[in-house]
C-alpha cells in the first residue's frame, strides 16, 4: 500500500514522540437514559433511598432552623440589655434557645451521617452490580470483540468509569436534593422576613452556581487531557524500563531524556492550566460570597438602624449565609458527578448491551462424543469480515480420528492458526461446517464444545497463581495427582518438584520466572488435564528444545492414545510422525500425506524440509522455493 | 440491573482449587514516622528552585488566615459599635462595611495567590522528582535493573510520586490551619477569656475521639484501597487472559470467586464509608454544645453587662468555623506519614549507585579502533562467584567471531562487556587497543551496535523504531537499511507502510519481522563493530532463511561477535569459540573444531538444528544473565 516517498533529508523530529493530545471541548453529554437506568439501579435499593432521601429532608430541615435559632438567641440576648425586660423570661428563652440549637445540631448530624451512609452504600452496591455484569460481559464476549479492543481501555472502564458512576447517588441526587431544599427553603425563610435583604443575601447564588460549574466542566476537560498525557507518560517510562537493554545498547539515554522531557512537558503545562482555571474560579467564587455578606452587613445594618430589622435577623441572615457557603461550592460538584455519571455509566452500558458474536443458540444441546471424529468439510473464514483481499482460509476439508496424530504445516500466514481457533469455536466460519460426531460446532453449547477440545497456544497466557492453579486451571476439582500425570507428561515434573515450594509455588510476578520452553510446557499440562477429545498444539513447542520436544511427544502418546491430536508447527520434525501431514499455503490445503510420501511427491513439502535440512548444513543461501 | 453468572454446570460439592488474580495487594502502605528530618532535608533540595515562590506562597497563606480571622472581628465591631450604638453609628457601620471590603479583597488576592503558588509549585515538584528518578534510571547499573521488575520501578514513579502530590498540595494549607487554629483561639480568648474557656473546652473532647477513630478509621481505609486493587487486579487478569480463559472454559468458576472478591471489596468500602461519616454527628454535637454554651453562658454574661452583643454573635462565627481546621490537620497527619514513606523509596533510587561512569578525561574512540580484545578478564554479577574466569581473546577487523557454548557459559556476559554495561573485575577490554573504561560511553556505543536477542520494539511508527535515536537518519536511509535486511516488503504491505504504528511492543508483528526490524535499527546506527546475541530457534523457516540472509548483509565489513544458536551462523563465521563454565575451551574453524573431538564435536553430534539443545543437560541452573 502506500509507501511514503523517500526523502533525503534528515528528519530532525524527536521519533517516537506521539502528537500531543487536543483537549477536547466535546459537549458533555447529560444523558437522561443513562441517568434513568442508573437511577433505576439505585432503586433496587428502595429501603436504603428511601431512609436516604428521609435523611436528606431532615438534614436540610434542620441546616435551615438552625440560623433562625440563632437569630432567636441573639435577640433575646439583647432584650437583656434593654432595661424593661422581663429578665427571667429572657433567660428561659435563651435556654430553650441553647437546648433547641443542640438538639438540632445532633439531628443534623445525625441526619446528614445517614444521608451520606446511604448514598455512598446505595452507589457502592451499583458499583457492586456493574463490576460483576462487566466481568460476566467481558469473559462472554467473543475473541473477535477482545482483538478489537485495546485492553487498557477495557480497564478504564472496569475502574475509573465503575467508581464515576457511584458517584451518582451520593453526589448527584441526594446533594441536590439537599440543595434545592436549603437554597430554596432558605430563599423564602429569608425573603419572608425581609425580601430586598433576602435578595441581596442570595446574590451571590447564582452567579456562584454558574460560574462554577462552567469550570467544572473545563476542568473535567483539562483532567481528560491530563490523564491522556499521563498515560502516553506512563508507557514512555515502562518500555523505557522494559527495553532499557535496547537503551543501553544504543547509548540512548539522552534521547530517551528527551522524549520523556517533551511529553512530561506537555503533561505539566495542562497540569498548570488545570490548576490556573480550578484557582481562578473557586478564589471568585469565595470572594463573590464574601461580597453579598458585606452587602447584607451595610443594607442590613442601615435597616437596623432604621428600626425595620432586629440585630438577631441580622445575625440570622447572617449565619445563615455561613451555612449554606459550602454547599453553593457543591452545585459545582453535583454538577460535575451528573456529566460524570453520564459519560461513564454511557461507556460502561455501551460494554453491558454488547452481545456476544459468539454464543449458544437457542436450544443448543450439549456435544456428545462418541466416535470423536472431527471434520473441516469446505471451510471459508475470513478475519474482518468487511475487508477486501483474500480470504484465510478457503475450501479447506479434512478428518480427525481419535489415536491419530494430524501435522499442519505451510508459510507463515497460510492459515494454520486460524484452523485451530475455528475448531473450539473462537470464530465462526463464514461457508463450510466445523462438526464433530457430525454435530456442527454451532448447534452445541460452547461449553461442552471447549471442554472437549483444548488448544495449547504458542505464547501461554499463565496466571499469576501456583503452578497447582495453572495447571489445573481448565479442571480445578481435579485431584493432584492428576495434575503430576500432566506435568509429567510435559516433561515438567523434574523441574517443578525441584522447587521448594514444589506445585504451590506461585508463578508470575512474585513468582518464579519461567522460560519460554517451561511455559510452552506448562500450558501443555493445562490443555492435557481436561478430558478433551481433540487437542491441538497450535506451534507450542517451538521454544522447546527438540530433544525435550520428542520426550514430550512421547510422555504424551501414554495419555492421548484415545484423542485426536492436531499438531501446526514450523519444524518439520514436530510433525513428521504423524499420521497425515496437510500442507496449507493461502488458505488452501496444498498436499496431504505422510511425511514419506509427501518428501517422495517432490513438492511443497519436499522443499520445506530441504530447506530445513540444508539449513543445519548452513547453506542459507541455497534455498529458493516456497517464500512469503 | 442483575449480573448475569453463568450457571456452574454441575459442580461437584468440593470447592475448587483456583483462584482469580493476584492474592495479595500491591499497596505498599506504610505507616512510618510523619517526620522523617533526612527526607525532609533531600526534598528541600527539590524545592529549592522554587524558594522565593515558596516565600510567597506562605506569606500569602498567613495573610488569608489573618483575613479569616479578621471577618467575624468586623461583624462585631459593626455590631457593638454601630448597630447597638444608635444612631451615632451611622458612621460607624458604613466604615465597619468598608473595612469588611478591604479585609475580603485581601482575602481575595490571598487566596488566589496561595492556591495558585502551591498548586504550581507542586505540579512542577512531581516532574521535577519524577524527572530525576528517570534520569537516574538511565545510568544505574544493569544488574539492578537486572533483578528489579519493571513495575516495581513504576509504582515508584507513579504510586509513590503521586502519594506526595497530595501532601505537596495540603502541606502549606496546613500550616494556613495551624495558624488559623491558634487565631481563633487567641482571638476568642482575647475577645473574653472566660467565655473563651468555656467555649474550648469542647476542643480536647474532639481531638479525644479523633486519636481514638483514627487508627480503627485508617484501618478501614486501608482495607477498602487493598479491596479495590484486589478486585481491580482480579479484573485485569480477566482481560488480558480471556482467551486462556474461555479456551479453558473458566468463566463460571472465575465469576464465583471474583464475586467473592467484589463482595469482600464492597464490604470493606461500606466499612470505611461508616467510619468516615461517623464523624460527622460527632463534629456536629460538639458544635452544638459549643454554640449552647456560647448563648447560655455569653447571654448571661450580655445580662451582666460583662459581654458585648457582638462579642456573642463573632463567637458563634467562630465556633462554626474552628472545627474545619482540626479535621483537615488530623487528615494532614496520615497524609504525611503517608508522604514520608513515599519519599523514603523515592530516595531509595536515587540512591542506586551509578557504577559505570566516564572518567573525567574519557576520550573519543577513533573510527579505525575496530579489533575487539579481552585480556585475561575475570567478571561476575555476585561477588565470589565470577561468570567469566582468565577470559582472553581477540577479534580481528572485520571479523566474525560465533560464541558458542551452554547456557550460562558466559556468551552474554562478554558481549556485554564489550559494551561496556559492566565492569570488569580484573583484565582489560579494549577495543582498537583503546580501554573501553578510559573511553566515552557515547562514543563506545555509536561505535558499537547490539542486536539482543529478544527484538524490543516501542509503541510508535515503523520508520521511528528503526531510526529510534538517529536524529541525523534520512527517510531514505531508513528505507534502504529496511530493504537491505530484506524488510522493506512486508513493511509496505502493512496498512500504513513506515508510518504504521505498532502497539503493545510490536504485537501487530510476527517474531520473524520484529527481528527484521531490529536488524534494520542496527544498520542504521551504522556502528563498525556488532554485537549480536542470535534469536533461538522460534521462527519458521521462511522468515529464518531472510533472517540469515539479513544477518550476512549486517556482518558485512564489520568487527562481530555473535552469540550463535544455528549452525548456519556458526558456519558461516570466520571463528568459533567454545564457552564452558566461564573459560575460554576450544576456538577454531567448525573442520577445525571437529577434527579436535571436543566439546564442539560433541555439541554437535547431539543435534542438528539449534545448539541450545544442551541448555538443560550440560549448564544446569538458571542462566547468568
Amino acid at each position: 500500500m502506500s509507501v511514503p516517498a523517500a526523502t533525503d533529508t534528515p528528519d530532525r523530529t524527536l521519533a517516537l514522540v506521539p502528537d500531543s493530545v487536543r483537549t477536547r471541548r466535546t459537549a458533555v453529554a447529560f444523558d437522561a437514559g443513562v441517568l434513568l437506568r442508573i437511577t433505576r439501579m439505585a432503586m433496587a435499593h428502595p429501603w436504603r433511598m428511601g431512609l436516604g432521601f428521609a435523611a436528606t429532608l431532615f438534614a436540610a430541615a434542620a441546616q435551615l432552623v438552625i440560623p433562625q435559632l440563632i437569630g432567636e438567641a441573639v435577640d433575646h440576648a439583647q432584650s437583656l440589655l434593654s432595661a424593661a425586660a422581663d429578665e427571667a423570661g429572657a433567660r428561659e428563652a435563651l435556654v430553650r434557645a441553647a437546648t433547641l440549637i443542640l438538639v438540632t445540631s445532633v439531628l443534623r448530624g445525625l441526619f446528614t451521617m445517614m444521608q451520606n451512609y446511604q448514598g455512598e452504600a446505595v452507589g457502592q452496591l451499583i458499583g457492586y452490580h456493574l463490576r460483576l455484569a462487566l466481568y460476566a460481559k467481558l469473559q462472554s464476549l467473543s475473541f473477535s470483540y477482545h482483538d478489537r479492543v485495546h485492553t487498557g481501555d477495557l480497564m478504564t472502564r472496569g475502574i475509573l468509569d465503575v467508581e464515576g458512576v457511584k458517584l451518582w447517588v451520593s453526589t448527584g441526587l441526594f446533594r441536590a436534593m439537599l440543595l434545592v431544599i436549603l437554597v430554596g427553603g432558605g430563599a423564602w425563610l429569608l425573603m419572608s422576613i425581609d425580601w430586598v435583604l433576602g435578595c441581596v443575601a442570595l446574590s451571590f447564588v447564582p452567579f456562584v452556581a454558574v460560574g462554577a460549574s462552567l469550570a467544572r466542566l473545563r476542568l473535567r476537560h483539562l483532567w481528560y487531557a491530563l490523564q491522556e498525557e499521563l498515560a502516553v507518560l506512563t508507557r514512555v517510562m515502562e518500555e523505557n524500563l522494559g527495553g532499557i537493554r535496547v537503551v543501553r545498547a544504543f547509548v540512548s539515554q539522552a534521547f530517551e531524556i528527551a522524549r520523556f522531557d517533551v511529553i512530561s512537558r506537555r503533561a505539566l503545562a495542562i497540569a498548570h492550566r488545570r490548576i490556573d482555571v480550578f484557582v481562578k474560579s473557586t478564589t471568585t467564587m469565595t470572594f463573590a460570597y464574601f461580597i453579598s455578606m458585606g452587602l447584607v452587613l451595610w443594607v442590613g445594618g442601615e435597616k437596623v438602624m432604621a428600626g425595620e430589622l432586629t440585630i438577631g435577623e441580622l445575625a440570622a441572615f447572617l449565619a445563615f449565609m455561613a451555612i449554606l457557603q459550602m454547599p453553593v461550592r457543591q452545585i459545582a460538584w453535583t454538577v460535575n458527578a451528573i456529566a460524570r455519571t453520564s459519560t461513564c455509566g454511557g461507556r460502561l452500558f455501551e460494554i453491558l448491551d454488547l452481545e456476544a458474536e459468539i454464543r449458544d443458540r437457542p436450544g443448543a444441546r450439549d456435544l456428545e462424543v462418541r466416535d470423536g471424529v472431527m471434520r473441516f468439510e469446505n471451510v471459508s473464514f475470513r478475519y474482518r469480515k468487511e475487508g477486501k483481499g483474500p480470504p484465510v482460509l478457503r475450501d479447506v476439508s479434512f478428518e480427525v480420528h481419535p489415536g491419530r496424530v494430524t501435522g499442519i504445516v505451510g508459510p507463515p500466514g497460510s492459515g494454520k492458526s486460524t484452523i485451530a481457533h475455528l475448531i473450539p469455536r473462537y470464530y465462526d466460519v463464514d461457508s463450510g461446517s466445523v462438526t464433530i460426531d457430525g454435530q456442527d460446532v454451532r448447534d452445541v453449547t460452547l461449553a461442552s464444545l471447549r471442554r472437549r477440545v483444548s488448544v495449547v497456544q504458542q505464547d501461554p497466557f499463565l496466571f499469576t497463581a501456583a503452578i497447582d492453579n495453572n495447571v489445573n486451571y481448565g479442571d480445578p476439582w481435579a485431584e493432584r495427582s492428576a495434575v503430576r500425570r500432566a506435568t509429567e507428561a510435559a516433561q515438567l515434573n523434574k523441574y517443578v518438584e525441584q522447587l521448594p515450594e514444589g506445585y504451590e509455588t506461585l508463578v508470575g510476578e512474585r513468582g518464579v520466572s519461567l522460560s519460554g520452553g517451561q511455559r510452552q510446557r506448562l500450558a501443555i499440562a493445562r490443555s492435557v488435564l481436561p478430558d478433551s477429545s481433540v487437542i491441538v498444539f497450535d506451534d507450542s513447542t517451538a521454544a522447546v528444545d527438540a530433544a525435550t520436544e520428542r520426550q514430550i511427544h512421547e510422555a504424551l502418546a501414554d495419555v492421548t492414545r484415545d484423542r485426536a491430536i492436531i499438531i501446526i508447527a514450523h519444524r518439520l520434525s514436530s510433525v513428521m510422525y504423524a499420521d497425515e501431514i496437510l500442507f496449507l499455503e493461502e488458505g488452501r490445503i496444498v498436499e496431504r500425506g505422510a511425511h514419506d510420501v509427501l518428501v517422495a511427491l517432490g513438492g511443497r513439502y519436499a522443499a520445506l524440509y530441504a530447506l530445513q535440512t540444508r539449513m543445519s548444513e548452513g547453506v542459507p543461501e541455497a534455498a529458493e522455493s516456497g517464500g512469503t | 440491573m442483575k449480573a448475569v453468572a453463568p450457571a456452574p454446570t454441575a459442580a461437584p460439592l468440593r470447592p475448587p482449587r483456583a483462584v482469580v488474580g493476584s492474592q495479595v495487594s500491591y499497596e505498599e502502605e506504610m505507616f512510618g514516622a510523619a517526620f522523617d528530618g533526612r527526607v525532609v532535608r533531600r526534598f528541600w533540595a527539590f524545592v529549592s528552585p522554587y524558594r522565593r515562590r515558596v516565600y510567597i506562597g506562605m506569606a500569602a497563606v498567613l495573610v488569608f488566615t489573618l483575613t479569616q480571622v479578621a471577618v467575624p472581628l468586623v461583624l462585631r465591631y459593626a455590631i457593638d459599635d454601630a448597630l447597638v450604638a444608635g444612631e451615632a453609628g451611622l458612621a460607624v457601620l458604613r466604615l465597619s462595611v468598608l473595612a469588611f471590603f478591604v479585609v475580603v479583597t485581601l482575602n481575595y488576592a490571598s487566596n488566589f495567590v496561595q492556591e495558585r503558588v502551591v498548586g504550581r509549585i507542586s505540579g512542577s515538584l512531581l516532574f521535577d522528582l519524577r524527572r530525576a528518578m528517570y534520569r537516574h534510571l538511565q545510568h544505574v547499573s544493569l544488574s539492578f535493573m537486572d533483578k528489579t521488575e519493571v513495575g516495581r520501578l513504576m509504582s515508584r514513579l507513579q504510586g509513590d510520586v503521586n502519594a506526595l502530590q497530595e501532601f505537596l498540595e495540603t502541606s502549606i494549607f496546613a500550616i494556613g490551619d495551624f495558624v488559623l487554629l491558634i487565631g481563633i483561639i487567641s482571638v476568642l480568648l482575647a475577645l473574653d477569656f472566660e467565655l473563651g474557656l468555656f467555649t474550648l473546652s469542647v476542643v480536647p473532647v474532639l481531638l479525644l475521639v479523633r486519636i481514638v477513630w483514627l487508627p480503627h478509621a485508617k484501618r478501614a481505609f486501608l482495607r477498602a484501597r487493598e479491596a479495590s486493587s484486589v478486585v481491580n487486579g482480579a479484573l485485569a487478569e480477566s482481560v488480558h487472559g480471556v482467551r486462556t480463559i474461555q479456551e479453558m472454559g473458566r468463566e463460571s468458576v472465575n465469576f464465583a470467586l471474583f464475586e467473592e472478591k467484589a463482595n469482600d471489596n464492597l464490604r470493606a468500602h461500606l466499612r470505611a464509608s461508616k467510619f468516615s461519616n461517623v464523624m460527622i454527628p460527632i463534629v456536629d454535637t460538639l458544635t452544638g454544645i459549643a454554640m449552647a454554651v456560647v448563648i447560655v453562658i455569653g447571654g448571661g454574661m450580655v445580662l451582666g453587662q460583662e459581654l458585648e452583643l457582638g462579642v456573642m454573635v463573632a463567637f458563634i462565627f467562630y465556633v462554626q468555623r474552628f472545627f474545619d481546621p482540626i479535621r483537615s490537620l488530623t487528615i494532614q497527619y496520615s497524609i504525611m506519614q503517608r508522604a514520608m514513606a513515599a519519599g523514603q523509596r523515592i530516595f531509595e533510587v536515587l540512591d542506586v549507585p551509578v557504577e559505570v561512569r566516564d572518567r573525567p578525561d574519557a576520550i573519543a574512540l577513533p573510527r579505525e579502533a575496530r579489533a575487539i580484545e579481552l585480556d585475561d578478564v575475570t567478571f561476575g554479577y555476585v561477588p565470589g562467584s565470577p561468570v567469566l574466569r582468565n577470559v582472553s581473546l581477540r577479534v580481528e577487523p572485520g571479523e566474525t567471531v560465533a560464541l558458542v557454548g551452554p547456557t550460562g557459559s558466559g556468551k552474554t556476559s562478554i558481549t556485554a562487556l564489550v559494551h561496556r554495561f559492566y565492569d570488569v573485575w580484573s583484565g582489560a577490554v579494549r577495543i582498537g587497543g583503546h580501554d573501553v573504561r578510559d573511553v566515552r560511553q557515547d562514543d563506545l556505543g555509536a561505535h558499537v551496535a547490539m542486536v539482543l536477542q529478544e527484538p524490543f520494539l516501542f509503541t510508535g511508527t515503523v520508520y521511528d523504531n528503526i531510526r529510534y535515536n538517529k536524529a541525523d537518519a534520512t527517510r531514505a536511509r531508513v528505507e534502504a537499511a529496511a530493504r537491505a535486511v530484506g524488510a522493506h516488503d512486508f513493511i509496505g504491505r502493512l496498512p500504513e507502510g513506515y508510518d504504521t504504528v505498532l502497539d503493545q511492543r510490536g504485537s501487530n508483528l510476527s517474531l520473524g519481522q520484529r527481528q527484521l526490524l531490529s536488524f534494520a535499527r542496527a544498520l542504521v546506527a551504522d556502528a563498525p563493530i556488532l554485537v549480536l546475541d542470535e534469536a533461538t530457534a522460534n521462527v519458521d523457516s521462511y522468515t529464518e532463511r531472510q533472517i540469515q540472509r539479513a544477518l550476512a548483509r549486517l556482518l558485512e565489513g564489520r568487527t562481530a561477535i555473535v552469540i550463535a544458536h544455528r549452525l548456519a551462523t556458526i558456519r558461516g563465521a570466520d571463528r568459533i569459540l567454545v564457552l564452558r563454565d566461564g573459560e575460554l575451551v576450544e576456538q577454531g574453524t567448525h573442520d577445525d573444531l571437529l577434527t579436535l573431538d571436543g566439546l564442539y564435536a560433541r555439541l554437535y553430534r547431539l543435534n542438528h538444528a539449534s545448539f541450545d539443545d544442551l541448555a538443560a543437560e550440560e549448564g544446569g541452573g538458571a542462566p547468568a544473565s
